[in-house]
């Protein structure tokens, strides 16, 4: 990572405690009821246990649950069996230290960079005299120095995303879960935020669950690759990803990376030497 | 102007009998003949179309939100509300000056009944449209009911707020007419009356222009209140001039 060593680590932000963002999802199944009332299936006994600070990709065909399970560990779905706990306790309701980005940016429209990213403070009404210096400190961080007072529309679709991610760093939570956040941008945007997703990480070390369809961006990012199956998703698989960090683009040559990838493709795929991804 | 310079030829050519049609020229004359008696009426038609809006929109907020809180409530309210605007407001004027006096009251209170359907309709429509992303993340923030209602549900609301705050100022008008056709001492809708009663068409043509104007006037006062207060609404049903 080029840039990587030029900034300074990000500590002095962080006031939490060195035990906490420890996740244990343990027989975790989800069903709807759709509308005929036709029960769906969505997860199947799901069972984990993320270590604190571990990055976890959630890969698997579309339809797999990925997004359902990250909405249950973020407690925005209530669990049909099973549980979610966090340093024991059971997930119940959305958690005050848990970060969620969204697929979409989902920002506010009628609010500013600035007031977006101190948008769960002001939820939670826990606005103080340093957070907007924070705030701005996490944008300069991904890049939006002097971005505050714009509004999202005046923002490209990279922007808005960042200023989701700062967004959901914002009140420094111990848990970030990411749902495909880069899925709908260009590559080179997304090529750019993987590395400062990876340098936020590292200088803040956090336990993140990041749900992708890229198996290339799964092996990048993760330390374990949890590969789904189709519907009902189950877990098929978890793939360790042992190559070393800090990480950068052109590892994909890597033994290791190359081992990691085949074997999920061939977990999703069924077929050995599938190029299409 | 060419609107007018035609309206006055054609008058002058074909000569126009002026209780069919005045000349703008002649309704010029008419009306300012009195300016402070014009003025007077004016000023009692646009309290009453003001106090109207105001009314309606302290009301539809409120019944707003209650309509879109729960299936409900909102089977109860619902057939309510249509009734109110099934009954024709013109028939129910003479009730209301019966009931509530010869005042400034009834007057307001047609104004209203006239104004705040749409109103209540947009404002509930921009409540549900709140994207179910935005609604997620202010539980993602621990939002009460309460807190997604004035921080996310609202201020997305505000095009649609203000899409039926300018159907309601143009309704307001008319509502105000009609009360004062049926109960008043004084207003341009009196005035037109009056004034068409004693065969005074030109008098009668020029409130008829002033409430046009005042009509205008108080949509683009609307539309410039949503420019000024919030900008990054898209104004979704006004052209950009």
């Amino acid at each position: 990572m080029r840039n990587g060593t030029t900034h300074r680590p990000l500590t002095h932000l962080s006031s939490r405690s060195e035990f906490n963002g420890v996740i244990e999802i343990e027989n975790l199944s989800k069903h709807f009821v759709s509308r005929d009332r036709d029960r769906v299936e969505a997860l199947t006994d799901v069972s984990i246990s993320i270590r604190r600070n571990e990055f976890v990709c959630l890969v698997g065909p579309s339809g797999c649950g990925k997004s359902t399970l990250l909405r249950l560990v973020g407690g925005l779905l209530p669990a049909s069996q099973g549980r979610v706990m966090i340093d024991g306790t059971l997930v119940a309701e959305p958690r005050a230290e848990t970060g969620i980005v969204f697929q979409s940016p989902t920002l506010l429209p009628w609010a500013s960079v600035l007031d977006n990213v101190l948008f769960p403070l002001k939820m939670m009404k826990r606005v103080t005299a340093e957070s907007p210096g924070r705030a701005k400190s996490l944008l300069k961080l991904v890049g939006l120095e002097g971005f505050e007072g714009k509004y999202p529309r005046e923002l490209s679709g990279g922007m808005q995303m960042r200023t989701g991610i700062c967004r959901a760093l914002m009140h420094d939570p111990d848990i970030l879960l990411m749902d495909e956040p880069f899925g709908s941008l260009d590559a080179l945007t997304r090529e750019e935020l993987t590395l400062q997703l990876m340098r936020i990480w590292r200088e803040q070390p956090k336990t993140v669950l990041f749900v992708t369809h890229s198996i290339p961006e799964s092996v990048m990012l993760a330390d374990r690759v949890v590969v789904l199956s189709a519907r009902p998703g189950r877990i098929v698989e978890i793939v360790p990803v042992d190559v070393p960090r800090p990480r950068k683009f052109g590892m994909e040559a890597l033994d290791d990376f190359q081992r990691a990838a085949r074997r999920i493709r061939q977990l999703i795929f069924g077929v050995e030497g599938n190029t299409i991804h | 102007m060419t609107l007018i310079a035609m309206w006055e030829a054609v008058c002058r050519l074909f000569g126009v009998p002026s209780y069919i049609i005045p000349a703008p020229s002649a309704i010029w004359k008419e009306t300012s003949a009195l300016p402070g008696n014009v003025a007077w009426h004016t000023l009692v038609t646009g309290k009453t179309v003001l106090l109207g809006f105001l009314v309606s929109l302290l009301i539809s907020l409120p019944l707003a939100v209650l309509l879109t809180s729960s299936r409900l409530v909102a089977g109860a309210i619902y057939p309510l509300l249509v009734l109110t605007q099934a009954i024709p407001k013109v028939a129910l004027a003479p009730i209301l000056v019966v009931v509530l006096g010869t005042s400034e009251l009834p007057r307001v209170v047609v104004t209203f009944l006239v104004a705040f359907f749409p109103l209540v309709l947009s404002i509930a429509a921009g409540l549900v449209s709140v994207p179910p992303d935005l609604i997620e993340l202010g539980r993602a923030c621990r939002a009460n009911r309460w807190t997604e209602l004035w921080r996310i549900r609202l201020p997305y609301a505000v095009p649609f707020i203000f899409s039926g705050l300018k159907a309601a100022i143009a309704l307001a008008v008319v509502g105000a007419v009609v009360a004062e056709f049926v109960n008043a001492d004084a207003g341009l809708g009196y005035l037109i009356q009056t004034s068409t009663a004693f065969f005074k068409v030109q008098l009668a043509w020029g409130a008829l222009i002033i409430l046009s104007i005042m009509g205008i006037l108080l949509f683009q006062i609307v539309v410039a209140i949503e420019r000024i207060f919030f900008p990054w609404s898209p104004g979704i049903d006004t052209p950009t001039v």
